[in-house]
């Protein structure tokens, strides 16, 4: 049983067409029939996903835990940048994965086989996970025992960006083989985003890649976000962008417990 | 796409409304939508249709009202009208502005009988 959003509970269904199998004379006009009435809601359609995050929050906050979601367009390299993170960084911190996929458990395979606890969510026919899912998909992780959780989401520069998990951070990846525009044209994730981590850049010199106007747009969009320039293949840049989850657990650790 | 998942959203709310207040059903649905907001009407519509099947929300009117987007520059201390998240301010070129409205995805009143 779900305590944040009661969803073990069966969902009663009281809609139902008005028949009825008598046969009996009666209008089906009861003196309120046909009346309408205005309602004044106001309700941000968000509000459910965000009342989920904030749950999740609380919860993430208490076990002191980091937690990233990261956010891309398919193929950019959010399962290889974890692979390795995991390999290089798994005796200095405990990690624990969830990862989204709208089919396969592949990437979750890929994670395993690094020894982190991983569990994989398919979200079918959605394009991005939601606070329900990661506050479901977190259960049977030993949170008080974890340093850091990354979510890996739905590959998709779009929808993720409106759906708040309970992160700390967004980490947005782009890769060189991408358009050095991205930013532009995604504004809205790439606003979202505290972190941007720009990678295969050992690829740079075959590509026609302009990575200071990348970076630049990066800026356009958000003044404050931090730029990591990496290579998941062959290292580079990989230990700042180690340092940078140092300062996250650090930070972390230090935080008032709320 | 993600309007497939706001637009149930958006049902999930008004159905539980008219629950509380008894309604047979819900006649018509009025929700604001920033310019800025990422969302794109066309498609919350085509899911509203698809996704309020067998509801109390089934065939009521959806009504889509747009809020124009409206930035804040830090620099010129004026707001401006942003179509764009990458408007830069009209005045001093800077980006980034602060955004003041257009992010709405908002369910705002609807009939119920």
């Amino acid at each position: 049983m779900c305590i944040n959003c009661g969803c073990a509970t069966p969902v009663e269904d009281h809609s139902h067409p008005h028949n009825h199998d008598h046969a009996h004379g009666h209008t089906h006009d009861p003196a309120t029939a046909g009346a309408t009435r205005t309602l004044r809601i106001e309700e941000d359609l968000l509000a459910k996903n965000n009342r989920l995050a904030a749950a999740n929050r609380v919860r993430f906050a208490r076990e002191r835990l980091l937690v990233l979601n990261l956010v891309s367009s398919p193929g950019s390299g959010k399962t290889s940048i974890l692979e390795r993170t995991l390999r290089e960084c798994r005796a200095r911190y405990r990690f624990a994965v969830v990862e989204g996929d709208q089919q396969t458990a592949n990437d979750a395979e890929r994670i395993a086989a690094t020894g982190v606890p991983v569990r994989q969510i398919n979200t079918g026919a959605g394009c991005h996970l939601d606070a329900h899912m990661v506050g479901h998909g977190v259960e049977n992780f030993d949170l008080p025992a974890t340093d850091i959780l990354m979510i890996e989401n739905v590959g998709n520069l779009v929808c993720p960006a409106a759906f708040d998990l309970g992160e700390d951070h967004k980490v947005a990846v782009l890769s060189v083989t991408e358009g050095e525009d991205k930013p532009l044209k995604y504004p809205q994730m790439f606003q979202a985003a505290d972190l941007l981590l720009i990678n295969k850049i050992d690829l740079l010199p075959y590509l026609r890649f302009d990575l200071e106007q990348c970076k630049s747009f990066a800026r356009r969009v958000n003044p404050a976000i931090v730029i990591i320039e990496l290579s998941c293949h062959d290292g580079s840049g990989m230990h700042e962008w180690y340092d940078w989850l140092a300062r996250g657990v650090d930070a972390k650790r230090q935080a008032p417990l709320a | 796409m993600h309007e497939l998942s706001l637009t149930q959203s958006l049902i999930e709310i008004a159905v539980e409304h008219a629950r509380r207040e008894g309604a047979r059903a819900i006649t018509a649905v009025t929700l604001e939508i920033g310019a800025l907001s990422g969302v794109i009407p066309e498609a919350v519509e085509f899911a509203f249709e698809a996704c309020s099947k067998g509801t109390l929300a089934e065939g009521a009117l959806l009504r889509i009202e747009a809020v124009d987007g409206l930035g804040y520059c830090r620099d010129c201390d004026r707001e401006w009208p942003m179509t764009n998240l990458t408007d830069p301010c009209p005045q001093c070129g800077a980006f980034a502005l602060e955004v003041r409205q257009g992010q709405e995805m908002t369910l705002i009143e609807m009939e119920i009988e």
